[in-house]
């Protein structure tokens, strides 16, 4: 089967390459380009282990192929931290907020995230919940990474974190 | 999992998508969000020989008014449909419905389209579309046609959409303002579909009910348009007797399958208990 050529950019970065139609995004980006950030964890687009922030959307890059990413403006995980080096916000808070455990799920969960709070400056712990429903930690009981994008948040806001009365 | 190979092919209208499938056949197969068809296709359940992505299309996006009806552009996604101002006004069970549907990254991929024309009965929009009395906008090689949602769905996988025909637009008429409305499902979890779920659309006059239309999910080999038990429920107060009968009349026109999602019976049970819910929230939601 004949390869397509597609270009993009991945994480600021103009890319060109050979893809056959039937590569999966999350191939393209682990086995091409060498970015095993996006993690592969069920295959079966349910956990969000996978997920990429591609043209301002979280998509779960195994149930799409790399062709259909032609044009698009993509980031990883490995785009995530701030161009100086330092940790993004949502990246501090998961460490502070011991928001992992086992760490699998970390990338998806993080870039998930960080969508959220393109979208949604200042979510409620509800809005949160439901908006990383479709990423799966089997660690954590999810309380802790709750906990870590509301101190991204606040920290995004310029305000300081105050942890909930339990 | 690594799909069978195929060649892909994007189109930037609907003209060129619709010549490329005619002289595809059988071989060539429409993809819109993929994130029913992609999942098949990883577990060879479906090896098309072409994908023909509709994603460079334009004309299939956006939502509009048109006379008395709101036209949806089959590629609209449901992410678009749930951020969408104008929806939320004037069908306000869309954006009721699609935060339902599977987890935040499937929705920023999974179409209005690709719901409706898949025919997996596990599909939430079918049984919506068909409460809400909306046809479909069929192009094929010998032209367009519109086909009611009523009369689309056949069976599992089974619908009205002939080889070459792509679903263009999904039009529904304009609900009258005041309306009452709901969609009530139950999930074992989220990204589940439904183990029954029903649809309700109702207007209420004098404390009466003036129409009420009843759409049921996952219930049958196809999606059901409970007609039978909106006439009961039509001219009533919604008190708990009709409700009962209509309920009665609801459960009687499924026919589930005994799955992981629980027994025949149970599933048939569920249906009614979602439906009484839908109604109770339509109905408080009515006004008039």
């Amino acid at each position: 089967m004949a390869k397509s050529q597609i270009e993009l950019k991945v994480n600021g970065k103009s890319v060109e390459a050979l893809v056959e139609p039937r590569t999966l995004l999350i191939h393209f980006l682990r086995e091409q380009l060498n970015l095993t950030g996006p993690h592969i964890g069920c295959e079966t687009s349910h956990c969000g282990a996978c997920t990429v922030d591609l043209d301002g959307k979280s998509v779960k890059s195994c149930t799409m192929f790399a062709v259909q990413a032609n044009g698009a403006d993509l980031r990883t995980i490995e785009g995530i931290a701030n161009a100086d080096g330092t940790l993004h916000a949502i990246q501090e808070g998961f460490r502070e907020m011991h928001g992992l455990q086992c760490g699998f799920c970390t990338p998806g969960m993080i870039t998930r995230a960080y969508r959220l709070l393109q979208e949604n400056k200042n979510p409620s712990e509800e809005e949160i919940r439901f908006g990383i429903s479709g990423n799966l930690c089997r660690c954590t009981g999810y309380q802790n990474i709750v906990k870590a994008i509301q101190f991204a948040a606040a920290k995004l806001n310029g305000a300081p974190f105050q942890e909930a009365a339990e | 999992m690594i799909p069978a190979a195929f060649s892909y092919h994007r189109p930037k209208s609907v003209q060129e998508a619709v010549a490329l499938l005619a002289e595809l056949g059988d071989n060539g197969r429409v993809l819109a969000g993929g994130h029913s068809l992609i999942p098949m296709m990883k577990l060879r359940l479906a090896s098309p020989g072409n994908l023909v992505d509709l994603a460079g299309i334009g004309e299939l996006k956006g939502v509009r008014a048109d006379g008395n009806d709101i036209v949806v552009g089959a590629m609209t996604t449901q992410h678009e449909l749930i951020a969408s101002n104008f929806l939320a006004d004037k069908i306000p069970l869309l954006r009721e419905t699609s935060l339902q549907i599977a987890d935040p990254q499937v929705r920023y991929l999974g179409t209005l389209g690709g719901n409706v024309a898949n025919g997996d009965p596990g599909n939430d929009m079918p049984a919506v579309m068909m409460c809400l009395g909306a046809s479909y906008n069929l192009s094929g090689k010998s032209g367009e046609r519109r086909i009611a949602a009523r009369e689309f769905y056949q069976g599992t996988y089974l619908t009205a959409l002939e080889t070459g025909e792509v679903l263009t637009a999904v039009r529904i008429p304009t609900p009258a303002a005041g309306h009452g409305w709901a969609y009530e499902k139950l999930k074992r979890k989220v990204g589940d579909y439904a183990t029954a779920a029903a649809a309700v659309m109702l207007s209420m006059k004098g404390g009466k009910v003036e129409s009420c239309s009843i759409g049921l999910t996952n219930v049958a080999d196809a999606p059901l348009w409970a007609q039978e038990a909106g006439r009961i429920l039509t001219g009533s107060t919604l008190d708990a007797a009709t409700v009962k009968r209509a309920v009665a009349a609801a459960e009687a026109i499924t026919s589930p399958a005994s799955d992981t999602r629980g027994p025949a019976q149970y599933r048939t049970k569920m249906a009614g208990v979602m439906l009484a819910r839908a109604l109770d929230r339509a109905k408080s939601r009515a006004r008039g």
